[in-house]
């Protein structure tokens, strides 16, 4: 399983890196999306995997039995995942403005901020 | 002993949600000055504490270390915490003036403070995922500030800034999902030893790796500083005065704290690599300053070749040079919030921050030349203005341990930063103004005091750093020493058990 999820995050990565190489905004923002889920992932999995034993305390015992799978990076991945949907989310709006306002996604003609040599005497 | 940690945290995020209740009113800029001015004696109180126990440590809710979340300062920490708080002030007073009625009610105050809140975070804490958090935190609030008024040039250099430091976000994520998977903890003090003990060094070598990207992309050094030129001028000034100040040395403080604290290698290769990121990222960001004519821009490539010196103290990494790294700090964020400030009333008064069109501030604004001098003289490191001592310092660590041609080129970058700092002193305060105007302090009108208030202040802190800088070396000394030697950390956070 664990060489399954590390295929997978390889994978993700790949395409995303792949997708963040082109010089369009939206599909670098699509780019971006995948490299944090996969970086999600590879906390998940780099946690080690146990299948079929939730850590649940049982009734009366005041920890859980030893061997139960760890809960830890999951919580991990669970605020990684809130806080990515969040930065997702602005960079999307970020990028219907700058399309609306600049009038492209071609980040080789976003060029207001440092106009090149010419324009900047025009 | 828990609150003197918590404060300097809690005040911050206090005042944010104040000055967002009151944002419609005047009343909400002063709640900002006032938590801002608050959060100064919290972080002098804190200052005075780690000063006499050394490390003060607090476990949140009671979890001990390493399983709960620590806050922990010691004195590089505590450092940090105060000049945080001192800009803080600095720049709230100042956007009292700057800062229009139309951005107070789209909150500006309140991202400010949060800003500010997740700074000081980022500083306090000692847990890795923890430090993760206040960076989101400091991120969120840093892309807020820069949009809003929502300028084509803001948005344009947002979309870098964004894109950029997510990249960088992500990297640091990964780096400690991987670390956490090889040592099974978060706890910083608690990784020191787990790092030494394991026996999968080839796996945590790399690991470092994810973390010195990060981390270095965070503090804008060689290659992976494009996304700073690209937005820092594009704010407003204050805005821009509070991500010069502080923002990138976060990412210094980071590689710091990790490289002292968890990869503690005696691994050469660390040091080489670091030293040429260091070299370069002195030089490109002076050349980059010297082929600019904006005023803002040329300071923005200031940052990253100061980014340059620090990064060369943590390379280096003897008692000597990481002190002068720790002096270096304290006098450029000062130093760099000072600069745009000025760089701000520069504008108002002659109308437009590019060079070519600006002229005549020193005959017409000459206390203003006067506060423009005093820190970049101090950046260019004349003495006996605070930027000498810190490069006194640098250099002579340099040179003890005979890097002669880093040496050379640390002097080299000098001389370039006072050509480029005399380049706006020729353009903008002695040659004529190009249309003849004659811009007096008077121009500013109501918001000359809220503007030159917080500058003067901070020229004399300046001032004081650089007359008096023996008891800031000292403590720069002390603070490198309590990263090169951690035990007092490592049993402040973990207890005597762990010892």
């Amino acid at each position: 399983m664990e060489t399954l999820l590390s295929l997978t995050v390889g994978v993700l990565v790949a395409a995303a890196v792949y997708l963040m190489l082109q010089r369009d905004l939206l599909r670098f923002l699509f780019g971006l999306t995948l490299i944090s889920n996969a970086a999600n992932l590879l906390i998940f999995t780099s946690g080690q995997l146990t299948s079929g034993r939730p850590p649940l305390v049982p009734q009366g015992a005041k920890a859980p039995l030893p061997g139960v799978a760890n809960a830890l990076p999951q919580a991990l991945v669970l605020t990684a995942v809130v806080i990515g949907f969040g930065l997702f989310a602005f960079s999307l709006v970020l990028t219907l403005r700058a399309y609306t306002d600049l009038g492209t996604l071609k980040t080789d003609d976003m060029r207001v901020a440092e106009p090149r040599e010419e324009e900047q005497d025009a | 002993m828990i609150w003197i940690l918590v404060f300097p945290l809690m005040i911050p995020f206090l005042t944010a949600v104040f000055s967002f209740l009151y944002r419609e009113r005047d009343l909400g800029r002063w709640i900002a000055v006032g938590g801002s001015a608050l959060a100064v004696l919290a972080a002098v109180a804190l200052m005075k504490q780690v000063l006499s126990d050394d490390v003060v440590a607090g476990q949140m809710g009671e979890w001990a270390a390493p399983f709960g979340i620590t806050l922990v300062a010691d004195r590089l920490s505590a450092i940090m915490v105060l000049l945080t708080a001192i800009s803080g002030l600095a720049v709230s007073l100042y956007a009292t003036a700057e800062i229009d009625q139309t951005l107070e009610r789209l909150g500006f105050h309140t991202i400010l403070q949060i800003l500010l809140g997740g700074v000081t975070g980022a500083f306090l804490t000692g847990d890795l995922f923890n430090l993760y958090v206040w960076f989101e935190v400091m991120l969120i609030a840093s892309f807020g500030l820069l949009i809003l008024g929502g300028e084509r040039r803001q948005i344009d250099g947002a979309v870098k800034y964004v894109t950029l430091n997510l990249v960088s976000t992500v990297l640091f994520l990964s780096g400690i999902g991987l670390l956490y998977g090889v040592t099974g903890t978060l706890n910083m003090a608690d990784l020191r030893g787990a790092v030494a003990a394991s026996d999968r060094q080839g796996v945590l070598t790399v690991i470092s790796v994810f973390f010195l990207i990060a981390f270095s992309m965070k503090a804008a050094a060689f290659p992976l500083f494009s996304w700073l030129p690209a937005s820092y001028h594009t704010p407003t000034f204050v805005v821009s005065a509070i991500f010069a100040g502080l923002l990138t040395k976060v990412g210094v403080y980071s590689l710091m704290r990790i490289f002292t604290l968890i990869f503690d290698s005696e691994d050469s290769f660390f040091q080489d690599v670091l030293i040429w990121v260091a070299v370069l990222t002195m030089i490109t960001g002076v050349l980059g300053a010297l082929a600019q004519t904006e005023v803002r821009r040329i300071l923005s490539y200031q940052i990253i070749s100061s980014i340059g010196f620090l990064l060369l103290g943590l390379a280096i990494g003897t008692p000597l040079a990481l002190a002068g790294a720790i002096f270096y700090l304290m006098h450029n964020i000062i130093v760099k919030v000072l600069l745009f400030l000025v760089a701000g009333v520069m504008e108002r008064l002659s109308g437009g921050s590019d060079l070519r069109f600006t002229g005549g501030l020193y005959k017409s604004a000459p206390l203003l030349a006067v506060l423009f001098l005093i820190p970049a003289f101090s950046l260019a490191g004349f003495p006996p203005f605070s930027g000498f001592w810190a490069k006194v310092l640098l250099v002579k660590a340099t040179l003890d341990v005979q890097a002669w041609v880093v040496a050379g080129v640390a002097l080299a970058v000098g001389l370039l930063t006072i050509y480029s700092m005399t380049t706006i002193w020729a353009e903008a305060f002695w040659k004529a103004h190009p249309d003849d105007r004659e811009p007096v302090l008077d121009d500013l009108g109501p918001d000359k005091v809220g503007m030159l208030t917080p500058i003067v202040l901070l020229c004399g802190l300046s001032l004081i750093l650089g007359f008096f800088p023996q008891p800031f070396i000292t403590l720069a000394e002390q603070a490198a020493a309590q990263l090169l030697d951690p035990t007092a950390y490592l049993a402040a956070v973990l207890g005597e058990t762990a010892q």
